[in-house]
C-alpha cells in the first residue's frame, strides 16, 4: 500500500485572514491539527505532497490572493482537486472510454484516452520546478502550457475549487461565496424574488449542511 | 434468459410519457402495466440535499452514465463519427422520471401553423422556394385537435402563465401570438425578477408583446384534477438540472408516481435495462431486459408501448430490427429520419446595477413571440422561413458556472490577477437575452446505428449526422440583431459581434430538445407512427415522445409530447384495447 501523504500548510493560510473566515477551519476539512506550530496537515488521497504543493502554487497564479481578495490557497482549491482526482470523476467513470480512440473536429472536443488522474500526472511534468520559480517566472511557465488540455482543466478546477459547497474541500470557511456574495443554497427567496431591485442584496452566506441539518452526498465519495 | 409471467402492457421508459401512459391505461383499464425503467428509484425527499453546484450543474450527476451508453456524432455522410465521450450539447437524463426530473420547466404549446408546416410553407411561398433538403411535414393531427390534450396536461402540472389568446380574444399581458385557448392557465404567472423586469420594460417601450413564460414552476399551491397537491415555487435557483426539493416543479415523481402508487394493477422495475422489442409475425411478442445484476430477462406482454428519451426510442427500434432505417442517400426508409434539435443565438447583456441574480426559477422569465414562426418577417428576408422566440430568464446564477461573465476586453487573460478583478467587478452584473428558435428538418439530418462504437452491452450506439445549415445561420443572425436592439433599449453594454457561422458542437449546452427519429405522419412512406403513435408496421406497439415531431417548434418538447400522449391513450383505451389491430 502506498504510504500515506499529507499536504503541511499553515493553518492561517486556510480560510485566511478574519474579514474572511467563519472560524470552522480547519476541522471542517478534517485535518489533524499539527498543533503548536500552528501548522495544518492534511491527509491527500491522490496527490504526493510534492504534487500537492505545485498544484497549490499553479492555482494560486490562476486565482491568486491579492489586492481584490483571497484566493485559491485560502480556499484550499487543492484539497479540493485532489479528492475530484481521487473519486470516480478522476478515473473516467463517468465518461465514455471505449475505442477507437481518435483526433477529431474541435466541435467533437476532448476525445484523448487520458482520464483526469493521467492528465494531471502528465501534465504536472511539464511544470517541473514550479514551487521554486519567481511568481513572474511560474506566471510564464503557465501561460506557455495554457492551451493544452491540462491547464482547461487546472483552470476549471481552480474556479470549482474556489465557489464549490465546502463539502467538497474548497470554498474553505465559506471564502469563495463571501467572496463574491454568494448566499449558498438556500431554501427559499419566496419573499425578495421581486424586490431589491437595482441594490445589492447579500444575505450571509451558509453551506448545504448549515441549511438541511443534514451532511450532503459528495459524488467523489462515492465507493465504485 | 429468465421467462417471466406474462404481463398485459410493459411500458419501456419511466419518465414523462411512459408514467402518463401507465397513470391513464391503470386509471381506466384493469390491464396490468409494467414500467420497465434502467436507472433507479427517485422521491422528492431525495431531492433535500441535492442542492450543489458542483455534483449537479457542473458534473452532471442527474444524467445518463456516457461511459455505459452515448451516441456518436458526425457532421456528414462523408465524415466518420466519433463519441461524445462526455456530456455535452443536451443532457438525456435516467432513473424514475427521466428528464423529467431535471428539466427547467418551460411548458408552451406549439404555434398552430407547426403541426402542418409542410402545408403552411409550400402555400406561402411556393414548393420552388423552399430548399430542396427540407424534410418538415405535416404532423397528422392538428392543433385544435390536440387542443383538449393541451389543456390536459397543462392541469396536470398546474402550468403558471397568462393567456394571450383566450377563445380568439387578444389579451395584454398574454402571449398574443399563441393559439387559441379554451381556458385560462391554472395558476397565475411566477413573479418577475429584477433583470426580467427590465427585459420586459424595454420591449414593450419597442412595440413588442412580452410575456410570462409558461412554467411547470408553480406560482402558488395547486391541487390537479388527480389530487395531487404540490406547494408554489421558492426561487431558490436549484432548478434546471436539479430534482426540485419542495415538488414545486412539475416532475413525475411528484406528479404521477404518487397517484400510480396507489394503482393495483401497477407495477415499476427500476434498474431493467430494455435492450429489445422481441416481435413475431408482425407483433410484438414482449421486451428482453438485462437487470443491475447483468441477468437477462424476457418479458412477455401483449402491448409494448417505447416511451424513452427521443434517442432511445430510435435505437431500440433499430437494434429490434422493427421498420425501415432511413437511407440518406436513396432517400428511402423511415427510422431515424427527421433528427432535430434547437436553434439558439445568445447576446450576454452587462448591468451597472447587481441583479441579485442567484435567485430565480428553471423558467422565470419574460419574452416575445413576435419573430416566432414567421410571425414578424415580412417575406423579404432572403431564404428566411422561421425564426423563434426571444427571451431573458432568471434561472438563478450560480457561483462556479456564472463566474468570469465579463464584457469583451475586460481582461486580456482568462486567469490571473487582472482577469479575477475583473470577474469580481462584473460578478451579478449581467444575464443573457437567448433566441430559442425552431429546428427545420432536413434529409441529411439522421439517426442510425453506429458502425463501430458500442454500448457497455456490446450494441451499437446511436449515430447522429447532424450540421447546421445556412438557414438557421439565417435565424441566429436575424435574432441577434433583435436581440441587441432591446440591448440598446435596456441601457446595457453588450457584444455585438455577428454570430459566426459555426457547425454544430457537441460541447457546449444548447438543449435537451432532441427530437424525430419515429415520427408520427399520415402515411406509413413518410413515417412511423400514426397519429396514435402506433408503428405502422406493427399494431402492438407504440412510440411514445418528442420521438415523434417531425420539426421542432422554437417552444420546449415536454408539454407537447405530454399532449400527445394523453391523446394516443384515449385511442389506446377506447380502442385499441378492445380491437388491437391497426387504429388507421
Amino acid at each position: 500500500m502506498k504510504r500515506r501523504e499529507f499536504l503541511t500548510i499553515p493553518a492561517a493560510a486556510l480560510g485566511g485572514t478574519l474579514l474572511y473566515t467563519l472560524a470552522r477551519e480547519p476541522v471542517r476539512l478534517q485535518a489533524q491539527t499539527g498543533g503548536k506550530d500552528g501548522m495544518v496537515k492534511v491527509p491527500l488521497r491522490f496527490f504526493t505532497a510534492d504534487e500537492a504543493r505545485v498544484v497549490a502554487a499553479a492555482c494560486e497564479r490562476i486565482f491568486p490572493s491579492d489586492a481584490s481578495g483571497p484566493g485559491a490557497t485560502e480556499a484550499g482549491v487543492v484539497i479540493y482537486i485532489d479528492r475530484q482526482l481521487a473519486g470516480p470523476y478522476g478515473r473516467d467513470q463517468y465518461r465514455y472510454t471505449k475505442g477507437p480512440w481518435v483526433e477529431s473536429v474541435p466541435e467533437h472536443g476532448y476525445q484523448g484516452k487520458e482520464n483526469p488522474q493521467e492528465t494531471y500526472r502528465q501534465g504536472l511534468k511539464s511544470l517541473g520546478n514550479f514551487t521554486s520559480l519567481s511568481v513572474q517566472e511560474q506566471n510564464k511557465k503557465l501561460a506557455e502550457i495554457e492551451r493544452t488540455h491540462f491547464f482547461q482543466l487546472l483552470r476549471a478546477h481552480t474556479i470549482e475549487g474556489m465557489f464549490c459547497d465546502p463539502m467538497h474541500g474548497g470554498n474553505a470557511g465559506l471564502i469563495g461565496w463571501q467572496l463574491i456574495g454568494y448566499p449558498g443554497p438556500q431554501m427559499s427567496y419566496r419573499n425578495d424574488i421581486d424586490k431589491h431591485f437595482g441594490q445589492p442584496w447579500r444575505p450571509k452566506p451558509a453551506s448545504l449542511e448549515q441549511v438541511t441539518g443534514r451532511p450532503g452526498q459528495p459524488w467523489e465519495d462515492e465507493k465504485g | 434468459m429468465t421467462n417471466l409471467k406474462p404481463v398485459d402492457v410493459a411500458i419501456i421508459g419511466g419518465g414523462w410519457t411512459g408514467l402518463l401512459m401507465a397513470k391513464e391505461i391503470t386509471a381506466k383499464t384493469s390491464q396490468s402495466v409494467a414500467v420497465f425503467e434502467r436507472g433507479i428509484p427517485r422521491k422528492t425527499a431525495d431531492y433535500a440535499v441535492t442542492m450543489d453546484e458542483l455534483d449537479h450543474n457542473i458534473r452532471l450527476r442527474m444524467m445518463q452514465n456516457t461511459a455505459e451508453e452515448t451516441i456518436t456524432h458526425r457532421h456528414s455522410l462523408k465524415d466518420s463519427a466519433v463519441p461524445v465521450r462526455q456530456h455535452g450539447s443536451f443532457h438525456p437524463g435516467t432513473g424514475v422520471g427521466g428528464a423529467g426530473e431535471h428539466w427547467g420547466g418551460a411548458s408552451f404549446r406549439f404555434l398552430p401553423d407547426l403541426f402542418t408546416l409542410r402545408t403552411h410553407l409550400t402555400q406561402k411561398h411556393g414548393a420552388a422556394k423552399l430548399p430542396a433538403d427540407l424534410a418538415v411535414q405535416d404532423w397528422g393531427v392538428t392543433y385544435d385537435q390536440l387542443e383538449p390534450y393541451y389543456w390536459k396536461s397543462e392541469q396536470l402540472m398546474g402550468i403558471s402563465g397568462k393567456a394571450g389568446n383566450l377563445r380568439g380574444k387578444k389579451i395584454d399581458g398574454g402571449n398574443v401570438f399563441e393559439g387559441p385557448r379554451q381556458q385560462e392557465y391554472p395558476t397565475p404567472p411566477l413573479k418577475r425578477s429584477y433583470a426580467s423586469s427590465i427585459f420586459e420594460d424595454a420591449v414593450r417601450k419597442m412595440g413588442y408583446h412580452p410575456y410570462p413564460t409558461p412554467a411547470a414552476n408553480l406560482s402558488e399551491t395547486y391541487k390537479n384534477p388527480d389530487g395531487i397537491t404540490r406547494a408554489g415555487c421558492a426561487y431558490c435557483g436549484y432548478c434546471q438540472r436539479y430534482g426540485c426539493m419542495i415538488g414545486a416543479k412539475a416532475q413525475p415523481t411528484n406528479t404521477l408516481m404518487p397517484v400510480l402508487a396507489t394503482r393495483k394493477n401497477f407495477e415499476l422495475r427500476t434498474g431493467s435495462w430494455v435492450r429489445r422489442i422481441v416481435h413475431k409475425d408482425g407483433r410484438a411478442t414482449g421486451i428482453q431486459f438485462t437487470d443491475a445484476s447483468g441477468e437477462e430477462f424476457f418479458q412477455p406482454a401483449t402491448t409494448v408501448i417505447l416511451a424513452s428519451f427521443t434517442l432511445n426510442n430510435t435505437r431500440l427500434l433499430a437494434l429490434s430490427k422493427i421498420g425501415t432505417p432511413y437511407d440518406p442517400i436513396a432517400r428511402r426508409g423511415t427510422l431515424g429520419r427527421n433528427l432535430t434539435h434547437q436553434v439558439g443565438a445568445g447576446t450576454r447583456v452587462f448591468f451597472d446595477k447587481p441583479l441579485n441574480a442567484f435567485m430565480g426559477a428553471g423558467e422565470l422569465g419574460a419574452r416575445i413571440s413576435d419573430f416566432d414562426g414567421d410571425i414578424g418577417l415580412s417575406g423579404d428576408e432572403d431564404g428566411l422561413l422561421r425564426v423563434g422566440m426571444i427571451a431573458l430568464s432568471s434561472n438563478g446564477d450560480q457561483p462556479i458556472g456564472s463566474f468570469g461573465n465579463m464584457p469583451k476586453g475586460a481582461s486580456k487573460s482568462n486567469w490571473g490577477a487582472e482577469w479575477k478583478k475583473a470577474s469580481l467587478e462584473w460578478r451579478d452584473h449581467s444575464a443573457s437575452i437567448g433566441l430559442s428558435g425552431e429546428h427545420l428538418s432536413y434529409r441529411q439530418n439522421y439517426m442510425d446505428l453506429d458502425p463501430t462504437y458500442t454500448d457497455k452491452f456490446g450494441d451499437p450506439l446511436l449515430r447522429f449526422t447532424l450540421d447546421w445549415t445556412d438557414h438557421e445561420f439565417k435565424q441566429r443572425e436575424f435574432a441577434t440583431k433583435v436581440q441587441a436592439r432591446i440591448a440598446r433599449e435596456m441601457g446595457a453594454k453588450f457584444d455585438d459581434s455577428p454570430p459566426s457561422r459555426a457547425r454544430y458542437n457537441t460541447i457546449y449546452y444548447q438543449s435537451t430538445h432532441i427530437q424525430g427519429g419515429a415520427m408520427m405522419g399520415t402515411s406509413p412512406e413518410d413515417s412511423v407512427v400514426n397519429r396514435y403513435l402506433q408503428h405502422w408496421n406493427m399494431p402492438n406497439v407504440f412510440v411514445v415522445g418528442a420521438s415523434a415531431f417531425p420539426q421542432n417548434a422554437a417552444q420546449n418538447p415536454t408539454l407537447t409530447a405530454l399532449a400527445l400522449t394523453y391523446m394516443a391513450s384515449e385511442a389506446i383505451i377506447d380502442r385499441y384495447f378492445k380491437h388491437p389491430e391497426q387504429l388507421i
